[in-house]
């Protein structure tokens, strides 16, 4: 034990350990977060992106730091509510109904066009509908029709970009361009106040809330896909999924490596030769397409995955670097001087043998954590990755399928990527320095 | 520092150390000091401050218990340092030539193995499996085309003659000799360029009984033969006797004795040294050995003042100070009770 | 336990004609000859009796103490101890043996489980053979005074790396004894140990012998120190025993040209010896694969007879009481 306390004083001096202890812990606290803050089921709601989810997101923006690299200042998303800021008048007729009018008023200062144009009005009433008008009032005091004789429905969505009437009226621009360019400059965007005005005759007990969402050119700090999800999900998500697959596989997979190969060594014989046999079958087995047929035929659940990435894992290469150990280490006076006062082979392998090796498997355990990380990205990748839970395998995926290079998403692709690289490099870190540690002959001074 | 030296400059070098051969000591080791940094951060004191002379044709066995720094001192000796060195100071002069002031690239050239070479512990082992021993063994000469190839071969066949190993053997692998006939190869590399001085570093300790007094036998005639000069290295206090005519005992890094054969297996000066040939056991005359009760310092913490006190039965106040290398006739003695010579 | 009334009650281990082969074999199955590791090997030891087997390396001794110990098969031959027959059996049941004989071996350092602290490596032996936990701490004390690894606090939560080579060797020693044995066997128990530290060593054991009556087999190649390990000298020649007396006679008395040849090779250290050429036979030891034919010695023995010592195996002869050799020019 003092052996392993005075070596833990001695890692200031390994640099590298610090910097991937570092990106490690970085991990695991991006972990912790995104458990605690959004827990599995809410991830995997937010992730499924059921209609209504993710209304007011953009999809494919940019997230908000790109802003530093272009002039300007790239629009954001807004949303104005009837609940908070929007201005309702109500006026009773006389004959069981009521006008209302809301009034939704917005500052825009932004250097671009937002993305979207959407108005969602919640107008949930029995009997007749009466038509509405929706108006917009620029801030130079132009005011444009989108929409007259409009009936609402209960749920009502009006995805003004997609109105080709409007866009007619605007002289073939998107409705969301169109609505605040510039007249005199129409490469840009007006700046002011802008008024949405809802004017509709409702029963007088119904209630009418709307809300405009603006969808910014950039939202989040990681963007949105093309299903408007916001990315920052599946990034946060990521980590803890990759480190448990990680974890979990290597546990699984090396620790049975390194037991039975303990077995095997002692016993010799027969044992040993059949473990090797078995070995050597198991390198030659593409693991890849495997576990594509497996995810194709059978399941494409994470757990089996998991459980086949340990199977075939357990006979692997790692197998014969520690029967090469364990050789040496049977060799030992200590081993035969155990054999001479009695020991059994029990005792021999558990209690003399592995812990001797024991040291090693740390840094190795660790090196072989990233493989499983990355292998877990690569199934998803190829598309089979686990359809329910955001992971960064999944995010390339997608980004990938959507042409998010040709498209110019390049954050889309570049910040799983990244996030992977890292988590790789971390334990890498890790596991390199550990291994000078725990290996002797492997330290230069 | 490392100037290569053009050629003129070389052959004058090579001049310049051989002509003072017969003047003054073959080898004198003045204050020499080499600590190597510990993986802890601490300082190893492997050769604290040694002092010694060898006159030519004079064989001299260094001896100590293991961790003495009898090893680091013949490393000293032959600049084969690892990467940790901390300290390496001193003067060394070969000749009456400081070769401690020579760069890397001229001792490389002008001293080692051309001047002093090395045949060190279970060097046999070591030997290279894919290589003819008649390459290995010439090798030598071999680099920076010393010599020609084809006198390279004739000295490896002499050198091999001088070793007494069947000249046959040359053209064999290293596996397909036995033991014995492996370090004499080793010794033959030793001596190939006509070395002024050979140091052995336990030569023989992995062999058996019999072979190793045939090769120490060999080393007999060889030193006669070519008149040259042995530092020999070793724990083993009888083998030692076998080659020396001045024994040097270390000690923690220092060396507490210097005197002849005669005097140190005898009747040796230091406390230390007594109480090491008491200890020895002997097999034709029949005498209880002792044993020293404690065990030798850390290199890394040696205490103050005289560094075998704890041990010594014989110590009083004065050895609370270090005692500095007192001249006692001939012989030297680090030890307050030779203060008056 | 009828055979106990066959052997003598003073013999404590008697070996008969023993012999260890190791196949080899080339590619894995195919029959490539024998190393005749140890080749008819007798001698007998009695309860409380000291005796070294000297041999070079590659004469066998390391295997005939691991075919005595159990840890390598007997071919042929006879091991008897206390009473009961030992060679060729399964490990089960050899289990009572275990307890009956402590091995010591040559580097302290690597007999030692690097992980496990000294007390822990004293319990080892205690657990395996199921002694009460309470009566463990007991004798972890008392043996540990007895090698005088003491203050026992001090040392007993050390670990291997924390103790000097000497200490360790102790230690080495006091794993040996823990379990009461009747017999030690000790493989070069000081030859990696510092000079001046052997000799504390070797005292230790003759005290440990003395005061528990133990048989002892030592087992160097350094001639030196016999006479204060035992009383009695085996000397050991490719695979066989080609003498056998005591300490005093091999000195004095070298019967055997090997054991001759021994003792010319191995200085006193006195000065004269730089300028003495040893008069000692040259060559090496043979391979145990194929020895040569007749007695092993014969290439290199001076005194060698034609036609008799290469082509026959001397039989054992006993010129002088209690003294045996292996050798024609006894006969």
């Amino acid at each position: 034990m003092q052996n392993w306390l005075a070596r833990l004083k001695g890692l200031r001096r390994y640099p590298s350990l610090i910097a991937g202890i570092v990106i490690s812990v970085i991990f695991i606290a991006i972990s912790i977060y995104a458990i605690t803050a959004i827990p599995y089921s809410e991830a995997v709601r937010l992730w499924r992106a059921g209609p209504g989810v993710w209304d007011e997101n953009p999809k494919n923006a940019g997230p908000v730091w790109l802003d530093l690299f272009t002039e300007g200042k790239s629009p954001r998303t807004i949303v104005v509510s009837s609940g908070d800021t929007g201005i309702i008048n109500e006026e009773a007729t006389g004959n069981g109904t009521k006008r209302v009018e809301i009034v939704l008023p917005f500052q825009y200062d932004y250097d671009g066009f937002p993305k979207e144009l959407k108005l969602y009005t919640v107008a949930k009433y029995s009997g007749s509908r009466e038509p509405t008008t929706i108006s917009w009032q620029t801030p130079d005091g132009r005011i444009i029709i989108l929409r007259e004789n409009y009936f609402l429905k209960p749920d009502d969505a009006y995805y003004i970009s997609q109105d080709a009437e409007l866009r007619a009226q605007l002289s073939g621009m998107t409705p969301h361009i169109g609505l605040f360019a510039d007249p005199n400059d129409e490469e840009k965007p007006l700046k002011g106040e802008y008024r949405l005005t809802l004017a509709t005759e409702v029963p007088e007990t119904a209630d009418v809330s709307t809300r405009l969402v603006a969808a910014g050119q950039l939202h989040g700090w990681a963007g949105t896909d093309h299903r408007a999800r916001d990315l920052m999900i599946a990034l946060l998500w990521g980590a803890p999924i990759g480190i448990m697959f990680g974890v979990l596989a290597a546990i699984g997979a090396q620790v049975s490596t390194f037991i039975l190969s303990a077995i095997g060594t002692w016993f010799g014989g027969k044992l040993d030769r059949l473990f090797q046999w078995l070995t050597q079958v198991n390198l030659v087995i593409p693991v890849l397409p495997l576990l594509i047929l497996v995810a194709h035929f059978y399941s494409r659940s994470i757990w089996t995955m998991l459980g086949m990435v340990i199977v075939l894992n357990i006979y692997s290469a790692s197998y014969l670097t520690y029967r090469a150990m364990y050789l040496q280490a049977k060799e030992a006076p200590y081993i035969e001087a155990a054999q001479a006062y009695g020991a059994g082979n029990n005792r021999m392998v558990f209690r003399y043998l592995i812990p001797r090796i024991a040291p090693t498997l740390l840094p190795q355990f660790i090196l072989i954590i990233p493989l499983f990380v990355f292998l877990e990205a690569t199934l998803s990748v190829l598309g089979l990755g686990d359809p329910l839970i955001p992971t960064w395998g999944k995010v390339i995926y997608n980004a990938v399928d959507e042409g998010a290079l040709y498209k110019g998403y390049y954050y889309w692709l570049v910040e799983p990527a990244v996030l992977l690289l890292l988590m790789g490099v971390g334990f890498a870190l890790i596991g390199y320095s550990l291994d000078r540690i725990f290996n002797p002959r492997l330290r230069s001074l | 520092m490392t100037k290569k030296l053009n050629h003129k400059q070389k052959s004058t070098a090579r001049v310049a150390i051989s002509t003072e051969k017969s003047n003054g000591p073959l080898l004198k080791v003045e204050d020499v000091f080499l600590y190597f940094k510990s993986a802890t951060g601490g300082l190893v004191r492997a050769v604290d401050g040694v002092n010694f002379e060898l006159n030519p044709g004079r064989s001299l066995a260094i001896v100590g218990e293991s961790g003495c720094g009898k090893t680091s001192l013949a490393k000293a000796i032959l600049r084969l340092l690892p990467r940790n060195v901390a300290t390496y100071k001193g003067r060394i002069l070969l000749s009456g030539t400081d070769i401690m002031k020579f760069g890397d690239e001229r001792f490389r050239h002008d001293v080692r193995w051309v001047k002093i070479s090395m045949v060190s512990q279970a060097a046999m082992n070591s030997l290279n499996p894919v290589m003819k021993l008649k390459d290995q063994v010439a090798e030598p000469l071999l680099i920076d085309n010393r010599t020609s190839k084809k006198e390279a071969y004739e000295r490896a066949r002499e050198v091999f003659r001088i070793v007494g190993i069947p000249v046959a053997f040359l053209d064999r692998y290293a596996f397909e000799l036995s033991g014995g006939m492996r370090q004499r190869s080793i010794i033959a590399m030793a001596l190939i360029a006509d070395p002024l001085l050979v140091i052995l570093d336990e030569p023989t300790s992995a062999l058996d009984v019999l072979t190793q007094a045939n090769i120490m036998n060999a080393l007999k005639k060889i030193k006669k033969e070519l008149s040259l000069n042995y530092i020999f290295i070793t724990h083993d206090i009888a083998t030692s006797s076998e080659l020396a005519d001045e024994v040097v005992c270390m000690y923690a890094g220092q060396l507490v004795e210097h005197s002849t054969a005669e005097r140190f297996y005898r009747d040796p000066l230091h406390p230390y040294a007594q109480k090491l040939m008491a200890s020895v056991p002997t097999l034709h005359v029949y005498k209880k050995p002792e044993f020293i009760t404690g065990q030798p310092p850390s290199l890394l913490n040696p205490p103050e003042g005289c560094r075998f006190a704890e041990r010594c039965t014989k110590r009083f106040e004065r050895c609370q100070k270090e005692p500095p290398l007192f001249a006692h006739g001939d012989e030297f003695v680090k030890c307050w009770l030779y203060e008056r010579g | 336990m009828n055979e106990v009334k066959k052997v003598q009650d003073n013999i404590l281990l008697s070996v008969k004609d023993l012999r260890t082969w190791f196949e080899l074999k080339r590619w894995g199955f195919l029959h490539a000859g024998f190393v005749r590791a140890v080749d008819g090997v007798s001698f007998e030891l009695g309860k409380g009796e000291a005796i070294t087997i000297v041999g070079e390396s590659g004469s066998g001794k390391t295997t005939l103490l691991r075919t005595i110990l159990g840890l390598a098969r007997a071919t042929e031959g006879e091991i008897t101890f206390n009473g009961r027959r030992i060679e060729g059996q399964k490990e089960h049941d050899l289990a009572w043996v275990r307890s009956q004989v402590g091995f010591v071996q040559q580097d302290p350092y690597g007999a030692l489980a690097p992980f496990m602290n000294v007390g822990g490596v004293l319990r080892e032996p205690l657990i395996i053979h199921k002694m009460a936990e309470d009566e463990q701490e007991k004798r972890i004390r008392e043996v540990m005074g007895e090698v005088r690894l003491v203050p026992v606090e001090n040392f007993i939560r050390r670990y291997p790396h924390m103790l000097s080579g000497g200490q360790q060797q102790r230690l080495v020693i006091a794993r040996a004894m823990i379990l009461h044995p009747s017999m030690i066997v000790a493989d070069e128990p000081v030859s990696m140990l510092d000079a001046s530290v052997r000799v504390e060593i070797l005292e230790l054991m003759r005290k440990i012998q003395d005061a528990h009556n133990l048989s002892v087999v030592y087992i160097t190649h350094d001639l030196s120190s016999v006479r204060y390990f035992s009383e009695r000298v085996f000397i050991m020649y490719a695979a066989k025993m080609v003498e056998k007396t005591d300490v005093q006679e091999i000195v004095k008395n070298p019967l055997h040209p090997y054991t001759q040849a021994l003792l010319k090779a191995i200085p006193d250290p006195e000065p004269e010896n730089a300028d003495q050429f040893r008069d000692i036979p040259s060559g090496e030891p043979p391979n145990l694969i194929s020895p040569p034919e007749g007695c092993r010695f014969h290439p290199r023995c001076p005194q060698v007879i034609k036609g008799l010592c290469d082509v026959d195996e001397p039989p054992e002869f006993e010129p002088s009481p209690d003294h045996f050799v292996e050798c024609w020019l006894y006969k």
